[in-house]
């Protein structure tokens, strides 16, 4: 990246931006909102796998994702044509029609990013559209000694295994299981999760985006209030 | 102009004579020669057997042969197939011999030397009078093997039978007029690559040569996984060292300094084969460091791919190489310019850098002057399904469909009808048999819906469900999803979880469209080709077979008599015969009962659709019939035997 400064139209806004830099952060900057789950500020090579910051491009053949599609001079952007929001909306139905959707009882409510989406793209959170897929796997996980983990909520973005693995402290959490099946394992390493930095790490579940992945100290507790109220 | 005494060529020379002496005392022996196909295909048929029966009979029979194990000709129809070399005749090729055909031939033709066993031979390798050529028959007529050419012929553990039939010589060549010119010859040959997508090989070479980063890196991608495709595991167990000499000369035009072998571990032979033919050339010089003087060096290795299809995807592979998880990445930045460890890596299918050596031996010319205009050279397939002569297939790009299947094949088994064919894999698209003189080669199968692929060919007649295949496909595609991205993850679920529930009976008009909509944001949305072609085979199905979609849906019917809850069996009185049993005896939950004249019926209630019945029925009979809908039945009047009859009877 270097610290020359392009001029780029994103629906039919002018912006200035260094030139290399990512096209999503960029535009997040100049309050243009595209929506997405798996990119994280500051990623060197975004996973480009939520498929909900699709925009595009002029002279690109089809859509790219902005999370990892570099800035140059005049490139010509549109973020919201028709095509474009057909796609974001049913990628996003997608993503819902294989949740729990009990966002009442979900530690995320409120600041789970898939609600905010959901606001923006007009979508409800639970898809009359698409048949719901159970996925095969009990709502918790909770064997590890500082962290519950939530399949059915979670949305595969892969934000937790990235910090995790930019940590390096011994330990770290990968996908496993293929399709469908798909899944965040937390012991995919040998060690004895105790014996690490987890208890006082917890930036998974710090950048989990949907409430998957939670501190259990902090589940304990929000737990025990709800059944309070 | 004298070649110097210490040129690639003169060394190769000398390696090359030896190897050819030593092929033809054993072509010359005055005792005879057993060829056994022993790739995995032809072990799996039972070719160890074989040979254990030729041992046991000639030590019996106290005469002496020696026995040599080959690689695969392709013919899976007529394994185990052996080659019988016998002073005084040509070298003969019999089909489907297992030990007790061994010993009949070591009897009738190696000891009395009178009987060459007619009954098991398909013909001679050499033009002959007295016998029948391979030529005659029109699977090798119509073939043009420029891959397969030594494919079951040579030992592909000794590397000098392919010393001996000008191997190595192409890489010699290569050495002495350089890489750049290596690299004009199979641009100017426009060698598209064979894994599928089709994408010019020389292309993918110029921009990694381009790229001043050091070392680069080749890779034989050697993970195939569609289903039902086994061409570059042939071509891997039965000529390893074309795969090699492909592989030397890809890299002396990349300018890479390490060469490897992807290979799926459920190759094992493969492998084992290969780790082999890589020592055997290095101890010649023809692969490690300074290869026959050159001052080229390439060291290269096999790594075995731990049983994920996506691997075969260059991103993926190349994570799976890294050590991580199998999972695609977004492109650019390409492989080439920046692959494993950030370092430009070529990664090339097994098929295209065999063909690398004829090229550079017969040059671009001749290699253009195979195929078509647009994919020059030849296509291999293997054509499974309902052919009269399922196996590997080497054909001129450019032949149609229809002659594929109907001619080279020999059409299609037990006098049924030519339905569809299922061309390119998971990835690829299912065409009608009207379209059967669709033009076999990258462009033409892109244009109606399919793909090329790496050359799985599925040949379909009447009684498959086109309904059924999309989904069994979609099936495949969904259970090898890297689950990363959320339109292959979760979009090939819901296209399974439709398909299944029209194949029910369970479906909508709506779920058509819905199919539709699913399918082509998939093709739009995934990051990997893994997912932008997994709709092919619905989209295909769904624009050529639309009609039996709306049979499943509209009158809960299975055109093809294939999806059980669509379909009834009954047994046809007239054509049931008093006093069989077979179907009794069969059935898995006692549906079949006599009736009160002696014939046999099924009990509605307790059939549960297995189809055993249909099988044991003997042919004379061929009673069982099958109906959809379920309602179809007529109603035979039966009556079960009392018991008071039964015991009289």
């Amino acid at each position: 990246m270097s610290d020359n400064l392009v001029t780029i139209t994103v629906d039919e806004q002018k912006i200035t931006a260094p030139a290399g830099a990512f096209l999503l952060p960029v535009c997040l900057e100049n309050d243009i909102y595209i929506p997405h789950l798996c990119f994280l500020e500051g990623m060197d090579d975004p996973p480009a796998s939520c498929r909900l910051c699709l925009v595009e491009i002029a002279g690109e053949s089809g859509p790219v994702a902005s999370c990892r599609y570099r800035v140059r001079e005049g490139l010509e952007v549109k973020t919201n044509s028709d095509e474009i929001l057909r796609l974001r909306q049913l990628a996003f139905r997608l993503l819902v029609s294989t949740n729990d959707g009990s966002c009442r009882t979900c530690i995320a409510n409120h600041s789970c990013d898939l609600q905010k989406i959901a606001k923006y793209l007009h979508q409800p959170l639970k898809t009359k559209r698409l048949r719901h897929i159970d996925r095969d796997y009990p709502a918790l996980i909770d064997n590890h000694p500082f962290l519950v983990y939530e399949p059915k909520k979670c949305v595969l973005c892969g934000r937790c295994v990235y910090v995790c693995g930019q940590l390096e402290k011994g330990y770290k959490l990968d996908f496993a299981q293929r399709g469908m099946d798909s899944i965040v394992s937390l012991f995919g390493s040998e060690l004895d999760p105790a014996s690490l930095e987890c208890e006082t790490c917890l930036a998974c579940a710090g950048v989990c985006p949907v409430g998957a992945m939670s501190s259990k100290k902090k589940w304990r507790s929000f737990i025990a209030e709800l059944g309070l109220n | 102009m004298m070649q110097p005494m210490n040129s690639a060529k003169e060394k190769l020379r000398l390696l090359a004579d030896s190897a050819r002496e030593r092929v033809r005392e054993l072509k010359e022996s005055p005792l005879p020669v057993i060829y056994v196909g022993c790739a995995t295909c032809g072990r799996a048929a039972g070719a160890l057997a074989t040979i254990a029966g030729f041992e046991k009979a000639l030590q019996e029979n106290g005469l002496e042969a020696q026995i040599r194990q080959v690689g695969c000709l392709g013919h899976c129809y007529a394994e185990p197939l052996v080659i019988i070399q016998n002073p005084g005749f040509p070298p003969l090729l019999y089909q489907k011999i297992g030990a007790g055909e061994a010993g009949i031939l070591v009897r009738s033709f190696l000891k009395d030397g009178s009987d060459p066993c007619y009954e098991y031979l398909i013909g001679a390798l050499e033009a002959d009078e007295n016998f029948p050529t391979l030529m005659d028959y029109p699977r090798y007529l119509y073939e043009n093997r420029v891959v397969m050419e030594h494919c079951g012929l040579i030992d592909p553990e000794e590397i000098d039978s392919y010393l001996a039939v000008g191997g190595y010589a192409a890489l010699a060549q290569g050495l002495e007029k350089g890489g750049a010119w290596v690299l004009e010859e199979v641009k100017a040959a426009n060698l598209r690559g064979r894994g599928g997508a089709g994408f010019p090989a020389g292309k993918k070479w110029e921009i990694a040569r381009e790229v001043e980063k050091t070392p680069k890196l080749l890779i034989c991608n050697g993970d195939e996984g569609d289903p039902g495709a086994y061409m570059d595991r042939t071509l891997l167990e039965s000529n390893p060292h074309q795969v090699l000499e492909g592989l030397a000369l890809a890299a002396l035009a990349v300018g890479a300094e390490r060469g490897l072998l992807y290979i799926r571990a459920e190759y094992p032979l493969a492998v084992t084969i290969m780790e082999r033919a890589i020592v055997a050339a290095e101890e010649k010089n023809l692969l490690g460091a300074d290869i026959l003087g050159s001052g080229f060096s390439l060291e290269v290795s096999v790594f075995q791919g731990s049983g994920a299809f996506v691997c075969g995807e260059e991103t993926a592979l190349i994570q799976s190489l890294a050590g991580n998880r199998g999972m695609p990445q977004p492109r650019p930045p390409y492989p080439a310019v920046e692959g494993l460890n950030g370092l430009p890596t070529v990664i090339n299918n097994v098929k295209t850098l065999s063909t690398v050596p004829s090229i550079i031996r017969r040059g671009w010319q001749w290699f253009r002057a195979i195929g078509t205009e647009d994919s020059p050279g030849t296509a291999i397939f293997s054509v499974v399904g309902e052919v009269e002569y399922p196996g590997l297939v080497e054909v001129p790009m450019g032949v149609t469909l229809e002659h594929l299947v109907l001619d080279v094949c020999g059409g299609i088994k037990d006098g049924k009808e030519f339905k569809a064919v299922q061309i390119g894999g998971p990835s690829g698209g299912c065409l009608p048999a009207a379209l059967a003189d669709t033009v076999i080669d990258f462009d033409s199968l892109k244009k109606v819906g399919a793909m090329m692929g790496s050359g799985g060919l599925v040949v379909m007649n009447e009684d498959t469900c086109m309904v059924e295949v999309a989904r069994y496909f979609t099936d495949f595609t969904q259970g090898e999803s890297c689950g990363k991205c959320t339109f292959c993850r979760i979009g090939t679920r819901h296209l399974r979880e439709l398909l299944h529930s029209i194949t029910l009976g369970e479906g909508s008009l709506d779920d058509l469209a819905d199919l539709e909509e699913l399918s082509q944001a998939i093709i739009k949305g995934s990051l990997c080709s893994l997912g932008k072609t997994a709709p092919n085979p619905v989209l295909t199905t769904l624009r050529f077979f639309r009609d039996e979609y709306l049979a499943h849906i509209e009158e809960k019917r299975c055109p093809a008599k294939m999806c059980r809850t669509l379909i009834a069996f009954y047994i046809d009185l007239e054509a049931c015969a008093r006093g069989c049993d077979a179907c009794v005896a069969c059935c898995p939950t006692d549906a079949i009962f006599t009736t009160s004249n002696r014939k046999k019926a099924i009990d509605q209630l307790k059939c549960v659709k297995c189809g055993e019945c249909v099988y044991v029925c003997p042919p004379e009979y061929d009673a069982v019939r099958r109906v959809s809908p379920p309602e179809m039945i007529p109603d035979q009047g039966v009556e079960p035997l009392t018991e008071k009859e039964e015991s009289q009877a």
